[in-house]
């Protein structure tokens, strides 16, 4: 098996025990709860979404593991700016890293969850706080799933 | 036809053969990640004997037809195979007959059945049942459907922050409009050991019948249901070391003669006509269609499995490692033992301060240990106290206190991961 430092790589445990952007905003344009039944983990996220459709501002609070807490903080990160169509595309490719179908190059920190990829059962606690953020694009005040 | 006698001899526990019993289940030598397999995790579902699985496989190879049908010879092997069963199991767990022992699919369908067949037509509007904090969801929800379906309430009955039923608060929720008291014999997140007998003596004195989720005490502790009185009884043959897709629901042979059948088909009636069918006796009632005949077989060589390493010796041999283990756990710097009741079965619950349980878990797959780390499908009582999840080390008749001293090496790693 792939060993516990390619899963728990230094940046992952850095922003798991320092998550960025880890606060609620009062004044969101959008937001989003994200669930995972069945282990019981929980993630808010919420946007500031600018009239030409622009991410100014991102942040998120919640429960959950280490994947699932550094993989919300660096999607802060990674989104933050972008335009809502860019974020959706973010998405698939951070999808496509988690799976083992794309490293995941050129997208900031995103490279670091390729590791997960060796992991199945880790997959969705990485992929949380992403399916929160596609849910708020898509609606104002959403709440998904992950199953 | 009568059940004679519990086989059990009242002999004092003899000290159970590790090694043996390990040489036993041919998975324990099977490794994980190239490390010796350290099953902690048989409050999910226990692996399972040579003896089961050459029953089973026996079975299939030897006698098996379907039952209660054919005139032939392989047909009445199997019919036979299946009811030496069910009064196998009915001896294990103290039932006064056979006939009170009707196999299901499991735990869930137990309690679904009862709720739906015997509890549901007896609730009108306000009326309730009481439940306590420590359930699985599966002895929560079914309770919800039948409230929701009729008007009626759930009430519950509260537990400590060490994870042990206030039973005087239960006591006095016992009232007028209790119709059914639905609890756990034994606590799967926490381990607690409820005390059923004062519960059922409780609920009796209001009139009210008790139904006990038994998964966990079943391949744990000594049960003896005519002893104890419980109304209904409900477990699950895959983790007591049998095969899963049955289970069985014990229940008071007055109480399931009076009960409708919940699903209707072939072998549970008597006569048949477009306008009106008759039921047939118990248990054949409550089995609609060809049921998990192989499982049936398994689960009777599972519990003559259990008998023949005497189930005193299992217990005493599953409370040693427990206090082992939670001598061993409480050593480690930021490690809690969530649950502390005076009594407990097999099960360790525990948090280490910073580090997620689905961390744990992973960390310490990585070194061949399983546990199980989540809400372990008890949402309101992680809520009551105040937790997530947890990470859960739980133990059967094959751990040893190596496998122990593995668990707690790897939660040294643990640390050394999120240092």
């Amino acid at each position: 098996m792939a060993t516990m430092s390619e899963l728990y790589q230094t940046v992952i445990l850095d922003h798991n025990r320092t998550p960025r952007n880890y606060r609620a905003m009062p004044e969101a344009t959008r937001q989003a709860e994200g669930f995972n039944p069945l282990c019981g983990d929980k993630v808010h996220v919420w946007l500031k979404v600018s009239g030409d459709g622009r991410i100014e501002d991102v942040s998120f609070q919640g429960e959950g593991c280490a994947i699932s807490k550094a993989s919300s903080s660096i999607m802060t990160q990674t989104v933050k700016g972008k335009s809502v169509e860019e974020a959706r595309a973010l998405f698939e490719e951070f999808h496509e890293v988690v799976t083992g179908k794309s490293p995941g190059e050129g997208h900031g920190k995103m490279a670091v969850f390729a590791g997960v990829s060796a992991f199945p059962m880790r997959v969705k606690c990485a992929i949380l706080g992403w399916h929160a953020l596609r849910a708020a694009l898509e609606r104002p005040d959403a709440v998904v799933s992950t199953e | 036809m009568a059940i004679a006698a519990p086989a059990r001899p009242a002999v004092p526990p003899t000290a159970l053969d590790v090694e043996a019993v390990r040489a036993d289940f041919p998975i324990l030598g099977t490794p994980v990640h190239g490390r010796r397999l350290v099953y902690l995790d048989s409050a999910a579902s226990s692996q399972k004997p040579r003896q089961v699985i050459d029953a089973e496989r026996t079975f299939y190879e030897t006698s098996y037809a379907n039952i209660h049908r054919g005139v032939y010879e392989l047909s009445a092997r199997a019919t036979e195979a299946y009811d030496e069963s069910r009064v196998r199991v009915g001896r294990y767990l103290g039932a006064r007959h056979p006939h009170e022992i009707i196999f299901t699919r499991g735990t869930t369908d137990g309690i679904n059945l009862v709720a739906q067949s015997f509890v549901r037509p007896r609730l009108r509007p306000g009326d309730e049942i009481l439940i306590t904090a420590l359930e699985h969801h599966s002895n929560i929800v079914p309770w919800q459907l039948a409230a929701a379906a009729t008007g009626a309430v759930l009430r519950v009955a509260p537990v400590s922050e060490r994870g042990e039923l206030e039973l005087d608060a239960f006591e006095a929720l016992i009232g007028p409009k209790t119709r059914f008291v639905a609890v756990a014999h034994v606590s799967n997140a926490l381990g607690t050991v409820n005390p059923v007998a004062a519960m059922i003596e409780m609920a009796h004195a209001g009139g009210v019948p008790v139904l006990l989720d038994g998964a966990q005490a079943a391949p744990h502790l000594p049960v003896d249901l005519a002893g104890l009185g419980a109304d209904f009884f409900a477990c699950s043959a895959h983790k007591m070391y049998g095969p899963t897709g049955i289970g069985v629901l014990y229940g008071r042979e007055e109480l399931l003669d009076a009960m409708p059948p919940v699903q209707g088909g072939g072998d549970m009636i008597a006569t048949v006509t477009f306008e009106k069918s008759t039921w047939a006796p118990l248990p054949a009632k409550f089995e609609a269609g060809t049921p998990h005949i192989a499982g049936a077989v398994g689960l009777g060589a599972a519990v003559d499995y259990i008998e023949g390493l005497g189930r005193d010796a299992v217990a005493a041999h599953e409370h040693e490692l427990l206090t082992y283990a939670t001598a061993r756990l409480a050593d480690l710097p930021g490690v809690t033992v969530v649950g502390q009741a005076s009594e407990k079965a097999s099960v360790l619950s525990f948090t280490m301060s910073g580090i997620h349980p689905h961390d744990i878990g992973t960390v310490l797959d990585s070194v061949g240990v399983c546990v199980r780390a989540g809400h372990h499908c008890a949402q309101p009582l992680m809520q009551r106290l105040g937790l997530v999840a947890t990470a859960r080390a739980s133990f059967a008749a094959y751990n040893t206190r190596s496998d122990v001293d593995a668990l707690a090496d790897g939660l040294e790693r643990v640390r050394a991961v999120f240092a």
